[in-house]
Formats: C-alpha cells, sequence, structure tokens
C-alpha cells in the first residue's frame, strides 16, 4: 500500500479519442485534468492503447482522415511528439487485394509478454505486433475463414472491435466482430471457431445462429479469465466456461441494449454496463444516463449517475468506456455528445472532465510515470 | 529530360518535407500519373499512403487534376503525363 506522500506522486493520463482528434489529460486525483489537445485535429481517433509495460509510458492511436486514410501513430512523451511508421503499421499484404479502412482496437498483451499489441481492425481482420505495435502482421487464419464471406457489416462498419488475449494462456485469445459474433483461439491464433452458443441476434430469422450476432463488446474477468461479459446487440451475458456457453445477466437492468461492458481489472465479479433503450430507441432509458455495475457477475446490478448531467440523449459507444488498474479503480467514458466523465471510486460518482467534444469515441486511463 | 510539376495540398506538405511543389523528370514518352506517385512515393512514402491506399487505388476523397482536369475522367491513373504539365493534388468535399 503506498503512503501519502506517493501516492500524490502519482499521474494519471486519460486519452480521449473523437471524430475530430485526440485530447489527453494528465491530473493527480482523477478529477481536475489538464488537457492537451486537440491532437490530430480533423482525424477521427476510434482506436487508442496505453501502453505500461515498459518504463516509458506508449500511447499508441488508430488515426483515420475522411480525405487521407487510416494510419497508426504512437508517443513515447504522452503526446507532444508523435511516430508513424513510413510504410504503416498495419497495411494489407498485397495478395489479399484489401485496404485497411479503419482500426477498431488497439490492445497491448498482458504483463508478461511486453512487446506484443493487438490490432482489431475494418475490415475484419485482427493484427498482431511483437515490437510495441510499430508494425502488426495481419492473422492469417482468421483473415482465411471460411465464414468470412457470411460475415457482414454493423452500422459502423465490418470490423473485429475486440481483441481479448488471455492473460493465463497465450495461446487462447478472445475477439468479437460486428456483424458475426464472438469467435475464440486456443492455437495462438492459427486457428478460430464462433462462440456465440446462448448469444441472441434478434435481427436474424434465426434467433441463435452459430455465428452472425452483433456482439458489441466483451470483456474478461481479471480473477477468472475463463469468465467473460459481453454487451449484445440486445442481450447482456456472461459465460464461465471460456465462451463455449453464455447465459443472460440482463435481469437487474433497465435495457438489454448498448455498447459497453467493462470488467474490473482485478476484482471477479465485477462489471460495468451503460444501458441504452432498445435498438429502436437509442438513448438512455428515460433520457437519464447511467452507469450499472455488478459486484456478482451479474446476478445483479446497482444503478449509479452521481455526477451524470441530466438530460441526457446521447449514446456511449463501445470504447467510449475505460477502466484504469488504479486502487480504487476509476472508470470513465464519453457520449457522443462531447462529454467525458471520470470516477475515482469505481463509478459510485463521476465528474465531467471535458464537454463539448466532438462524438467521443474512444477513451483510456492509465496510471503513468513521468 | 523535362519536368512535371506536382502541386502538394497545403495538408500533405507535413509529410514532404514542407515543399509546396515536387518537380520530377520524365522522358520523351512521358509518365503515368501512378509512376509518378510512385517516384514521389520513394522518397516520401506517407504522401503516397495519404493519397492511395495499398492497392495503388486513389482514395475515395482525394482527387487529382492534370492541367485542370480530374484524372478520374481520363484514364485515372494510368493517364499519361507529358513533360510540362502541371499535376494537383487535392482534398475533395468530404466529412462533417
Amino acid at each position: 500500500m503506498a503512503n501519502n506522500a506517493e501516492q500524490s506522486k502519482t499521474t494519471y493520463l486519460l486519452a480521449v479519442g473523437t471524430k475530430k482528434g485526440l485530447w489527453l489529460g494528465t491530473s493527480t486525483d482523477r478529477a481536475d485534468y489538464t488537457f492537451t489537445g486537440p491532437h490530430f485535429l480533423m482525424n477521427e481517433i476510434p482506436s487508442i492503447g496505453i501502453d505500461t509495460r515498459n518504463h516509458n509510458t506508449r500511447i499508441l492511436v488508430g488515426v483515420r482522415s475522411e480525405h487521407w486514410g487510416p494510419t497508426v501513430a504512437h508517443s513515447d512523451d504522452l503526446g507532444t511528439t508523435w511516430t508513424e511508421p513510413e510504410h504503416g503499421a498495419i497495411t494489407f499484404p498485397p495478395d489479399t487485394g484489401a485496404a485497411l479502412e479503419r482500426v477498431w482496437q488497439i490492445q497491448p498483451d498482458a504483463e508478461d509478454r511486453p512487446g506484443v499489441v493487438w490490432a482489431g481492425c475494418e475490415p475484419i481482420s485482427v493484427w498482431k505486433s511483437t515490437d510495441g505495435g510499430e508494425h502488426f502482421e495481419l492473422n492469417r487464419g482468421l483473415w482465411d475463414h471460411p465464414h468470412r464471406t457470411e460475415w457482414g457489416a454493423g452500422y459502423g462498419g465490418a470490423a473485429a472491435h475486440t481483441v481479448l488475449p488471455s492473460p493465463a494462456d497465450p495461446n487462447t485469445i478472445h475477439i468479437a466482430m460486428s456483424t458475426g459474433g464472438v469467435y475464440r483461439s486456443t492455437d495462438g491464433g492459427a486457428s478460430w471457431e464462433p462462440r456465440n452458443k446462448g448469444i441472441g441476434a434478434g435481427f436474424m430469422p434465426d434467433g441463435e445462429p452459430e455465428f452472425g450476432q452483433c456482439v458489441h463488446k466483451v470483456a474478461r474477468d481479471a480473477g477468472n479469465p475463463d469468465v467473460l461479459y459481453a454487451q449484445n446487440h440486445g442481450g447482456v451475458y456472461r459465460s464461465d466456461d471460456n465462451g463455449d456457453t453464455w447465459n443472460s445477466i440482463a435481469e437487474g437492468l433497465p435495457a438489454d441494449f448498448g455498447f459497453t461492458m467493462l470488467a474490473h481489472p482485478r476484482r471477479s465479479g465485477t462489471a460495468w454496463v451503460v444501458p441504452i433503450k432498445a435498438d429502436s430507441e437509442r438513448i438512455p432509458p428515460g433520457g437519464r444516463l447511467a452507469v450499472h455495475r455488478t459486484d456478482d457477475a451479474g446476478a445483479s446490478w446497482t444503478r449509479f449517475a452521481d455526477g451524470l448531467v441530466e438530460p441526457e440523449f446521447n449514446v456511449v459507444l463501445r470504447d467510449a468506456a475505460a477502466v484504469d488498474t488504479e486502487e480504487p479503480v476509476g472508470v470513465y467514458f464519453g457520449t457522443r455528445g462531447g462529454t467525458v466523465y471520470a470516477s475515482a471510486d469505481e463509478g459510485a460518482t463521476f465528474v465531467p472532465v471535458l464537454s463539448q467534444l466532438p462524438d467521443v469515441l474512444c477513451v483510456r486511463a492509465a496510471a503513468v510515470e513521468l | 529530360m523535362a519536368g512535371v510539376r506536382v502541386l502538394v495540398p497545403s495538408l500533405l506538405r507535413p509529410v514532404t518535407g514542407g515543399q509546396e511543389e515536387l518537380r520530377l523528370e520524365v522522358d520523351a514518352g512521358g509518365a503515368s500519373i501512378a509512376e509518378l506517385l510512385d517516384a514521389i512515393g520513394a522518397h516520401y512514402p506517407l504522401f503516397n499512403r495519404r493519397v492511395r491506399d495499398e492497392t495503388g487505388t486513389l482514395r475515395r476523397f482525394v482527387n487529382i487534376y492534370l492541367d485542370g482536369d480530374d484524372v478520374r475522367r481520363l484514364d485515372g491513373l494510368k493517364t499519361r503525363v507529358a513533360a510540362g504539365a502541371e499535376v494537383m493534388v487535392m482534398q475533395s468535399v468530404a466529412g462533417g
């Protein structure tokens, strides 16, 4: 346990990717932030990865210009300078005939795998870097998957938007795509199998297909890596068997639609969602934005809205929410209306730290060394 | 050998070392737009990536004009460029 003097030295980084640029904030109390930005003005920032596994924190961002296309850049000095590999960190090999559209996910791997960073992209693809995110290699197992022709596009595009390497087993990786659902590899990414049993697809004639679901976000339980939580396009689920089967944990929530899913970085059974009324009514229920937390793996949920402005008619997108790894855990999210909230007490109370930004697409937070 | 002028939009000057204009030599047979972009890309890879994707396709919201004519209405990136011509790269209308 750090003493007060040590705690006062902790710097908290909050990175906010929007439709028109990136904002970076630092704070000593996770309430009052000093922000810089916009970085990459007029570029969309749909993905951010904060890699704290080395002494120097690396910020990786997916950048996309409507005109000049997508790329990945990184900063090793908290955004003072940025580096973009000249030939691109993520480019499709010529034989694929494909071109990168957007980087949806940048996910540093586990603590004991330094240098390994995963990316999920549009068109639907998964990529792995072993050099800290400077160059990524296309995962051929997924790219050549026989289901590919049957995967669809969600409203935002056809993308692998979630990549979850298992900290317990380097060969196990879960991904989620819209639309296609959850896939799992247990051989380090050489092959992938759909893992959607129990997850609904209300927009399809067969309500529970093997694949084709529009799973919006998946998070892994920190205490038990075989436990996963999923926010579906209608439905909130938990798997206790590494994704083999899923069961509803939506009871107790005001709505089972939403985009986000967060899991506690250490404590088993704790997760957060931000419910949205319905597919056909995409606003917080009653125009009242709230975070719901479970501490018993979805058996019950508690509503938290202290500090959240009412009314609110904007949604929180799938990656526009994050937790840090501090004690107590910080919870952060941003809306499509451009308000960003931070909680230093696991979501019990929030403070707005930014407002009137462009649509918030991605939020990430971490304690960093200066 | 004679030159072709390629005008760089202000938003791309950070990836051409700040240059507003690039001058490329072409032989008597001229060169295609794609060949000009390849030549520029050899020195400024990021310029090339901004203008074309990795399949070599001109990005949707980037326009290239040859002496004032949109190359999409000519022969696309295969359009031949003769010595003395002016090639202008511009962003088109997009975004919100």
